[in-house]
């Protein structure tokens, strides 16, 4: 890891609303997904000197203040700013513009820019191999015997002797971070604290998610 | 009062005027044919309204050239010029896919007699 990092990302922490549909000048139906960008503040800037890297710390969200730990309220009062519920570090080279208790809105994203949405997806809680892993199954009929959704062979007999690690089977299924990447930013609703991505984002509605400029692309 | 109803207010039209399955209208579509636009006008009658909100929409089935032909459009679109109503329909269905089965005088649809008390 000798690669010097030099990008500057813009990022926000967001709520998502759910989706919905516009139409842009052309016409065309795009489909949406509508974030709310409340206020993010900035609680800690990383430098190269103190900590080796450069980044920002951003806080979103309300919280009850009896809910805060003691660390965490002289965390938040080193910022100067009241305790917020989520907490994200976004590592960026341009750490040293950005000021503690700093605000970030919407209008950090401008429409018509790519960005990136990070987000937990949906928890499906245990689930077998044809919905976690797309497997085919077993066929409906045709003296299929109780074996309709099995995944089949897990591997051989004597030889190996066992199952390969990593053999897909079922389980637990999402509730894992997910990132989407190259998403277009459709509008801006900088009154609102409103964001439009076109396209679909992990998670639920209410869910939080990190939007931040697209890493790939021009 | 759903969390995106401030959102899609901005894409509502409110020039549309009442119609139901069953009523014959004339759409106006906007057609972008490289830098000109122009109107192009789909008549024929609604068999089908479904979806609420900006998501709406409608079908209309005309018989051109002895082809059926259906075209289903968003109610809120703004490539809709303008939709004007030619005949209000007598019809006791919602959906009318049975006159996808019909041709010629068993097709037509009953206008309906403005003159029948509400209730």
């Amino acid at each position: 890891m000798t690669t010097q990092q030099t990008r500057t990302v813009k990022a926000a922490l967001g709520t998502k609303l759910g989706m919905t549909q516009v139409w842009d000048e052309a016409g065309r139906l795009v489909p949406v997904t509508v974030v709310a960008i409340g206020t993010n503040v900035v609680t800690q800037v990383r430098t190269e000197e103190t900590d080796g890297y450069a980044a920002i710390q951003l806080a979103h969200g309300q919280i009850d203040p009896r809910k805060v730990t003691q660390p965490l309220k002289g965390h938040f009062e080193k910022a100067g700013v009241t305790p917020r519920r989520h907490l994200v570090e976004v590592r960026t080279s341009d750490a040293g513009e950005y000021s503690l208790g700093q605000e970030i809105t919407v209008e950090a994203f401008e429409a018509g820019s790519k960005v990136d949405v990070v987000g937990t997806t949906k928890g499906k809680g245990t689930a077998g191999v044809m919905k976690r892993h797309g497997f085919g199954g077993a066929s409906a009929s045709h003296g299929a015997h109780r074996n309709h959704r099995k995944p089949g062979s897990i591997g051989g007999a004597a030889t190996p002797g066992r199952v390969f690690k990593g053999m897909r089977m079922a389980g637990r299924m999402g509730n894992v971070r997910q990132t989407v990447q190259n998403l277009t930013v459709h509008a801006v609703d900088a009154e609102k604290g409103l964001l439009l991505v076109k396209g679909a984002i992990p998670g639920p509605k209410g869910g939080v998610v990190l939007v931040r400029n697209a890493v790939k692309g021009a | 009062m759903h969390t995106l109803d401030s959102v899609d207010a901005a894409s509502l039209r409110s020039d549309i005027p009442a119609f139901r399955a069953g009523d014959t209208l004339k759409v106006n579509v906007k057609v972008v044919e490289g830098q000109r636009s122009r109107i192009q006008a789909f008549q024929g009658v609604v068999i089908r309204r479904q979806g609420a909100g900006v998501r709406e929409t409608f079908t209309i089935r005309k018989i051109s050239f002895g082809v059926g032909v259906e075209r289903t459009f968003p109610v809120h679109s703004p490539t809709l010029d303008s939709i004007e109503v030619v005949t209000r329909g007598d019809v006791r269905r919602a959906k009318l896919y049975y006159l996808r089965s019909l041709r010629g005088k068993k097709a037509k649809i009953k206008e309906k007699r403005e003159t029948a008390p509400a209730n």
